[in-house]
């Protein structure tokens, strides 16, 4: 077989694997919709004020809540593969419209914090591997350890006392300032201004966890065979370095920002919610406080799906990356 | 070498065990010190730290942060152990039968587990607690159910590597039943991993506590942490202290308890130690 049948085997493979994943998820979340107490007509009822047991019955047979459990969830499933995730009474707008409204800001916030995370964490990895046992390994060790130990929201608000509030160099909250009507290259570089302390923020757990694994994965590196082969051909410490190690040291820390992106919407609806920056965590945070679990659970199911996503992604990059692994 | 002078080799656990000591006592000793409810008006409002008798100040109740935080560190500290008592447990369980039988019971709870570290864990946890109504008990199930699947994977690689060993062999021609050889056998020989993960744990399960608590999704009747954090910042700009130093307690106390984490690990597996 080619390379390339085997790889295209391999791709459906993976995406047929993560089939049955994504169905037992969306079956957990309609459990998890039946398990909260009272539903929609109860909120709806609560919400009139008044509402007679008939009227209740009414909509609840309007909404298909009076049919068999079995029948509700293959609506279910088939509302979910249609984007139509419910409605929520308090927006009075479908949930999917209101995820897709938010989803954007999010990922933006996602991706700077995965890039300066990982381009940081490669560094800081770097100069510790290569100060072994020095100071400066010592000092970034350190480093990773309490950054590694500090809760995200907490953070967050020391960093708007120091730069925002004090030093006055970022704003607080948001993710543009409206009242300047910017466009263009201006409203880029607002965004951009406002993006730079939530994502500091949600970066540093991240960092620490990248300095670890890039250092490790550099002194392991370091050790091979083929090291020392490099070494024994009079190939410079540098070029050894640079060129021989650091590529090897690198895979595994590509595969762990992928598998890390779980954690990072977690991270993100705490972060979000600090400066009220408007993606799908602050979103969240506003269905709690409205126990607004309809929405909830359309989150919750979005960021779920977006992980497998992005899984089966890096899992597919990565193969094709280094040869070496396993596609059979 | 005995397992505190190998504990003691590694200086960073030490300290990590001095300051979670520190906050053991302070969490035993809260209601001595501060034997009013932490809730309670104890003074005038807004005062900075050292102010009107307050050690750290209060917020804009008049609560004592202080007071607030020494009886804090029993709910951490009660959360994190209970819940990776629990994730312990239920993971322990599931990796045992998974690696012990393998087959199809194997394959069905590793997908099982597959999924749940699939799913987004803080969100998951989120919205157990929003569904269960925030209490300490729904807050340990939450935090349990999104830790387990590590547990469980971890046992379950030990369980496969040990169970075709010639002293589990030797068990099965004794006619031990499959119970027995498993908790009285196999498990004792692969608790020290579990003892490592299960302490870092601990710290883990605080941080997650804590976020949920800021998310205004703790018990609504018990002082926490993450709590005083979440009622101080709308402060930031008049009264900092009130977030500034419930922060710093739950940075010492998840530092602390990784340190003494990786000390521990150190201990029990002390060839690791001398590789890296």
């Amino acid at each position: 077989m080619s390379i390339a049948a085997r790889r295209a085997r391999y791709v459906v493979k993976r995406l047929l694997q993560a089939i049955p994943i994504v169905l037992a998820i969306v079956i957990l979340n309609f459990f998890l919709l039946q398990l909260a107490e009272g539903d929609a007509v109860d909120v709806l009822a609560g919400e009139a004020g008044s509402a007679t047991p008939e009227y209740m019955a009414e909509l609840r047979a309007k909404f298909g809540l009076d049919q068999p459990l079995p029948v509700q969830l293959a609506v279910y499933l088939k509302n979910v593969v249609m984007f139509d995730l419910g409605y929520s009474f308090r927006h009075e707008m479908p949930v999917s419209e209101l995820i897709f409204d938010r989803v954007l800001a999010t990922l933006l916030l996602m991706v700077s914090t995965i890039l300066f995370a990982v381009g940081f964490g490669i560094v800081l990895g770097l100069i510790a591997a290569m100060g072994l046992n020095t100071w400066r390994d010592t000092a970034i060790s350190i480093l990773s350890l309490i950054t590694y130990a500090t809760p995200l929201f907490w953070v967050g608000l020391m960093l708007i006392v120091v730069f925002s509030l004090n030093l006055g160099w970022f704003p607080t909250s948001g993710m543009e300032n409206f009242a300047m009507f910017y466009e263009g290259w201006d409203r880029v570089f607002d965004i951009a201004h406002h993006l730079v302390l939530p994502t500091i923020t949600l970066s540093l757990f991240y960092l620490a966890l990248y300095t670890r694994l890039m250092r490790a994965s550099m002194l392991e590196q370091a050790g091979q065979d083929y090291v020392t082969t490099a070494r024994a051909k009079g190939v410079t410490e540098r070029r050894i370095m640079f060129v021989h190690v650091l590529r090897n040291a690198l895979l595994p820390v590509v595969t762990m920002a992928g598998v890390q992106v779980g954690a990072l919407i977690g991270g993100s609806v705490i972060v979000e919610s600090v400066f009220a920056w408007p993606g799908l965590g602050m979103l969240a945070f506003e269905a709690l406080f409205a126990r607004d679990l309809n929405l909830l659970l359309g989150i919750f199911l979005l960021s779920a799906l977006l992980v497998v996503a992005v899984n089966l992604v890096v899992d597919i990059v990565y193969s094709s990356l280094d040869p070496r692994i396993e596609v059979g | 070498m005995t397992f505190w002078a190998l504990f003691s080799r590694n200086k960073g656990a030490v300290v990590g065990l001095g300051i979670l000591a520190v906050i053991t006592v302070m969490a035993a000793t809260a209601g001595l010190f501060f034997p009013q409810d932490p809730f309670s008006l104890a003074g005038k409002p807004m005062s900075g730290p050292g102010e009107n008798g307050f050690l750290l100040g209060s917020d804009s109740l008049g609560r004592d942060v202080a007071a607030g935080i020494a009886h804090g560190a029993k709910t951490s500290l009660l959360i994190g152990l209970l819940a990776t008592l629990v994730a312990v447990l239920v993971g322990v369980v599931m990796g045992a039968l998974a690696g012990y039988y393998g087959g199809w019971i194997d394959n069905l709870l590793m997908r099982v587990t597959e999924m749940f570290q699939t799913i987004p864990s803080f969100v998951f946890a989120i919205l157990l607690v929003a569904i269960m109504k925030p209490s300490i008990e729904s807050i340990v199930i939450a935090i349990a159910i999104v830790s387990w699947p590590a547990v469980a994977r971890l046992v379950r690689g030990e369980f496969l590597s040990l169970r075709n060993r010639e002293f589990v062999q030797a068990c099965h021609t004794l006619g031990m039943s499959d119970l027995r050889i498993m908790l009285v056998e196999i498990l004792p020989n692969c608790l020290s991993p579990v003892i490592v993960i299960g302490s870092l744990m601990v710290a883990t399960a605080i941080l997650i506590e804590s976020g949920l608590a800021f998310l205004g999704l703790g018990d609504p009747n018990i002082m926490s942490w993450g709590f005083q954090v979440g009622a101080g910042r709308t402060l930031l700009r008049s009264a900092w202290w009130v977030c500034t130093f419930p922060g710093i307690a739950i940075l010492l106390t998840v530092l602390a308890i990784n340190l003494v984490g990786e000390g521990i690990n150190d201990a029990l597996n002390p060839r690791l130690r001398e590789r890296t």
